[in-house]
């Protein structure tokens, strides 16, 4: 049970980050035209695409003790074998998830409604919200993507985290564990949690943009 | 809109039933294996239409012969000379036994003495030699916070570091390491549990980083430890040479009663060849000249015979 929550607990913080920084990054690219646009969409769509495992291996050695964040011993960086550098490595995965999806949903709608609202006075800011509304689909999508790829992850909370039992032990990790210990019946069961727990947030998901389904 | 709904709630369904599938399949293996012991005692002959064509053998190991790097240097010799090709599954001793009694591999390379025996006597395997032995070493941070080294006592040695409660790094994963440690704690008379013991569930060279990473003690294997050395490591031998240390080595023929996909043959053939005398002097031989010493003393009967003490 401690091993469940601290999988929702590690992914729902990284998600929120990701969500945090992914949106308005995905609302920007999607509306403004600017130098290097093209640039940083392909970065973007490469992170989209960002083997966990070697963003493990990016953020483990960050975090190492002979590594460049690792070594100033600053209260600000995480250690690794904790949660939060758990979380650091979730967020550089799912991140650009949430970002590409938002943009593409956001350059789906209509540009003229932008135009139509900001002829009738609204701030970019405000036309922006309104885009964003009107996509909110493609965005809740987003977030799914985004939490469906870090929770089920592996590779990324395996070197960062370390598996270690009552700290940083979660679901993946955990049936990776009981697999390589022969007993398959606990990595059986750790596996339906898993899928009924990602089942059960996507319909949660899905559930709150309910209305706009029904359409 | 709603079509993007169904196509999504389709997308769901269809991935978590194709994943329940997957995780499925092994659940079915236990079963079968429940009931072999009572057929596997008599010895089977492999049905000649399955005879093996192809010559691939799969070995289930122990991550010790795969990180130390002695199965990269053996290994070829085998496949150039029987012109097979050998398949590498290197897990934990609890897992590459269990794939021995589920018939997914046709050969162990272990090393927990009891579990070989206790898989013997349930009728998993046909055979079972000695190959080699290594020794456990306790490793830890040059400070050496708990004060134990040049210690040989192992069982002293990890009763003070529980006492000074210094951060001890377990592999946690039921391997032959593992099996060891518990066993020492308990010579130890000491049940370890707090902050300080860590119990982290991987690999030897996972945990050793591990270690290394967080100024830690552990147990490991004296190859993967002397390999590690190699790629630098803050971690010095604190404890060793207590005969509690002694790691010994077997190989097992899975019996193929266990289905036509377990290569009987080649697995007694790759048995023949491993405790042979011109491999077991390559296994006597590796690691020298990385380390100056040997990884493995070779230990099967045969090199005992022609080595007697």
């Amino acid at each position: 049970m401690e091993i469940v929550t601290l999988s929702l607990r590690v992914s729902g913080t990284a998600l929120l980050f990701s969500t945090v920084i992914g949106i308005p990054l995905g609302v920007g690219l999607g509306l403004s035209r600017f130098l290097g646009r093209r640039l940083v969409i392909a970065l973007l769509y490469t992170g989209m695409g960002f083997p966990p495992v070697v963003v493990g291996l990016f953020v483990y050695l960050m975090l190492s003790r002979s590594g460049p964040l690792g070594g100033l011993h600053s209260p600000l960086i995480p250690a690794l074998f904790t949660p939060a550098a758990m979380v650091v490595a979730q967020c550089i995965i799912a991140f650009p998830l949430v970002a590409g999806f938002t943009m593409a949903a956001v350059m789906g709608v209509d540009p003229q409604l932008r135009q139509q609202v900001l002829s009738l006075g609204a701030t970019r800011r405000q036309a922006a919200l309104t885009v964003l509304m009107e996509a909110r689909v493609g965005v809740v999508v987003s977030i799914i993507a985004g939490f469906g790829s870090i929770i089920s992850e592996v590779g990324a909370v395996m070197m960062v985290g370390g598996n270690i039992e009552h700290r940083t032990r979660v679901l993946t990790t955990a049936i990776v564990l009981e697999t390589r210990k022969g007993t398959f019946d606990l990595a059986i069961a750790l596996s339906v949690v898993l899928l009924a727990l990602s089942f059960l947030t996507n319909v949660l998901m899905l559930r709150l943009q309910g209305r706009t389904f029904d359409e | 809109m709603s079509r993007q709904v169904a196509i999504l709630l389709i997308l769901v369904l269809w991935l978590s039933s194709a994943l329940s599938g997957c995780v499925a399949l092994p659940a079915l293996a236990p079963e079968q294996t429940a009931a072999s012991p009572t057929t596997a005692a008599k010895p089977m002959p492999v049905p000649p239409a399955q005879a093996p064509a192809a010559g691939e053998l799969i070995l289930a190991t122990t991550t010790s012969t795969q990180d130390s790097g002695l199965l990269d240097v053996i290994l070829p010799d085998f496949e150039k000379e029987f012109g097979v090709k050998v398949n590498v599954i290197a897990v934990g001793t609890g897992q590459a036994i269990k794939l021995g009694e589920d018939g997914n591999a046709d050969v162990l390379l272990v090393h927990a003495r009891a579990k070989e025996d206790a898989f013997m006597v349930a009728g998993h395997g046909t055979r079972r030699e000695d190959v080699m032995y290594n020794d456990f070493v306790i490793v830890g941070p040059q400070s050496d916070p708990a004060g134990i080294k040049g210690m040989t006592d192992a069982p002293a040695a990890l009763k003070k570091i529980a006492d000074a409660r210094a951060p001890f790094i377990s592999r946690g994963d039921d391997s032959g390491t593992h099996t060891k440690e518990k066993s020492i704690w308990q010579a130890a008379g000491v049940e370890p549990v707090g902050d300080w013991y860590i119990s982290a569930g991987q690999g030897m060279g996972a945990v050793l980083t591990m270690a290394n990473e967080q100024l830690a003690y552990t147990l490991s294997d004296r190859a993967t430890y002397l390999a590690r050395t190699l790629e630098g490591t803050d971690l010095v031998i604190v404890t060793e040479g207590d005969p509690l240390l002694f790691n010994p080595y077997g190989v097992i023929a899975v019996n193929p009663a266990k289905g036509p996909q377990i290569k009987a043959d080649l697995a007694n053939t790759f048995i023949d060849w491993l405790i042979s005398l011109p491999t077991q002097e390559k296994i006597a031989q590796f690691g020298v000249d990385n380390f100056g010493a040997p990884l493995f003393t070779p230990d099967s009967a045969l090199w005992r015979a022609a080595h007697p003490q």
